[in-house]
């Protein structure tokens, strides 16, 4: 079975300093990956990268067998793709920010409705029953009406997470879903990835959830300083931990 | 003092007044539509990555925010034709309106989209969104609830700056005003009436806009 993501000697700097230092990572179909370590390892901006949020300036992605976001010309230059052309690339892949970021100005099921309208063009009552289902999904149809700002944030997460998947994306990036909320709030929302993670979604998130990501995970990659640092499955990495590096990050973790 | 009051004449040209007002509003209104327009181009403009486009933003806004409006109303109405660009009194009291209301919205425009998370953005990029779209469906739309406070103010005092507009003959409630007072003398009632009429009117503007704050405002 070909990969579904495919990332290849990824480096990419935010002005001198350079933060991913050559990353190789695979993916197939249904793996749920889990990204640690500590902060400023690059985890966050290598999610960034998938979805072409950050652009990246060497190596390539491979998303279910396309190249993303660049092309070589004929003169074998590397140039971004137009701005129409990474936008529907970047709908293959679904995004839930830390922060949730949903539209305040629009209820939950308008938030949810507005990329199948604008992007997949989809007629407005078909959007609204495919918003409405995956609302239910969530365990969000009764406050389908609600604006965002009646919600609270573990809500408004599972909102979110509504709004990246009803695009019916080929992968799911989580960006630390769980760190901007109340301790009580965040099972709710845990319990939403873990349900779409034992129904086959391909997801790699982005967490520091020590005991969700050895629950879920097929794959936890241990990143140190812009580079892979160990990876293997969650027993190998949480029960094994081969280098001192990791063993010291999960010293200091709660698990 | 020894003065008698005698409003007779006033109350026999309510019409012209209200006239007059009904033009004033008239004014504000065209003007601030296509201010909003000038003032949001112009916002995004002076938050361009393109330097020129950055330069001719920031240069009309602080050009026009430094020169007095009557100098400006004088400017285009005397001095325009002489360059070729003729327009009736009332256009070209409308196009002044514009670009002045557009220089100030422009500023309220810029620190309304500056305050903006910028998760907004991505999140919209995120569902696939292009730029175009995400500034017309999300950026723009947030942003204006949020600055509706702002743009009444600037609308209340763009309707007291149409008085300026009888400077150059435009027969606004001022200039019917000053037309009873001078055919009347009757000075001091012309321009009490003429100054309450302004209080009541912007009054109920303010009430107005205030309805429309609530009620477009983002629920929390």
């Amino acid at each position: 079975m070909s990969p579904i993501l495919t990332i290849s000697g990824l480096h990419k700097s935010f002005g001198e300093l350079e933060v991913l230092k050559g990353i190789d990572l695979t993916m197939q179909q249904g793996d749920v990956v889990s990204l640690i370590g500590s902060s400023g390892s690059g985890k966050t901006t290598l999610l960034r990268c998938v979805n072409l949020l950050e652009d990246f300036e060497k190596g390539s992605i491979e998303l279910a067998g396309q190249k993303i976001g660049y092309r070589e010309d004929g003169a074998g230059q590397r140039r971004r793709l137009p701005e129409r052309e990474v936008a529907r690339q970047r709908s293959m892949t679904g995004m839930a920010f830390q922060q949730f970021n949903l539209f305040p100005h629009m209820t939950a099921i308008r938030n949810v409705m507005l990329g199948l309208i604008k992007t997949k063009n989809m007629p407005k009552d078909e959007a609204r029953e495919v918003a409405q289902k995956w609302l239910e999904r969530v365990g969000m149809a009764a406050r389908s009406d609600h604006y965002p700002g009646q919600l609270s944030g573990g809500q408004q997460q599972r909102v979110a997470i509504a709004r990246a998947i009803a695009m019916n994306p080929q992968i799911m990036l989580f960006d630390e879903v769980t760190s901007a909320l109340d301790p009580e709030l965040v099972a709710e929302v845990l319990a939403v990835v873990r349900d779409l993670a034992v129904e086959g979604m391909t997801m790699l998130l982005v967490t520091h959830e020590m005991r969700f990501a050895r629950d879920v995970s097929t794959k936890v990659v241990f990143m140190h300083q812009g580079r892979i640092h160990e990876e293997g499955t969650p027993d190998e990495i949480f029960g094994a931990p081969k280098t001192e590096r990791l063993q010291g990050f999960l010293a200091n973790s709660e698990i | 003092m020894n003065y008698d009051f005698n409003f007779d004449v006033i109350w026999r040209n309510w019409e012209l007044l209200a006239q007059g007002l009904g033009l004033g509003l008239f004014l504000a209104i065209v003007s601030i539509a296509i201010g909003c327009l000038i003032g949001l181009l112009a916002a995004f403009g002076m938050l361009s990555r393109h330097k020129i486009l950055r330069w001719i933003a920031g240069g009309y806004v602080s050009a026009i925010r430094n020169t007095p409006i009557l100098v400006l109303i004088l400017f285009c109405y005397f001095a325009l034709p002489q360059l070729g660009i003729a327009l009736d009194k009332i256009s070209s009291f409308i196009f002044t309106l514009s670009i002045y209301a557009g220089a100030y919205l422009a500023e309220v425009f810029r620190s309304g989209l500056v305050a903006l998370p910028k998760g907004l953005r991505e999140a919209g990029l995120a569902i696939g969104l292009t730029e175009f779209k995400i500034k017309t469906n999300i950026i723009i739309p947030v942003m204006f609830r949020n600055v509706l406070p702002s743009l009444s103010n600037n609308f209340i005092s763009l309707f007291k700056d149409t008085s300026l507009a009888a400077a150059i003959a435009v027969p606004d409630l001022t200039f019917y005003a000053r037309k009873i007072n001078v055919e009347s003398f009757r000075v001091i009632e012309t321009w009490m009436v003429a100054s309450m009429i302004y209080v009541v009117a912007c009054y109920v503007i303010a009430w107005l806009l205030r309805r429309l704050e609530q009620r477009l405002a983002v629920p929390r």
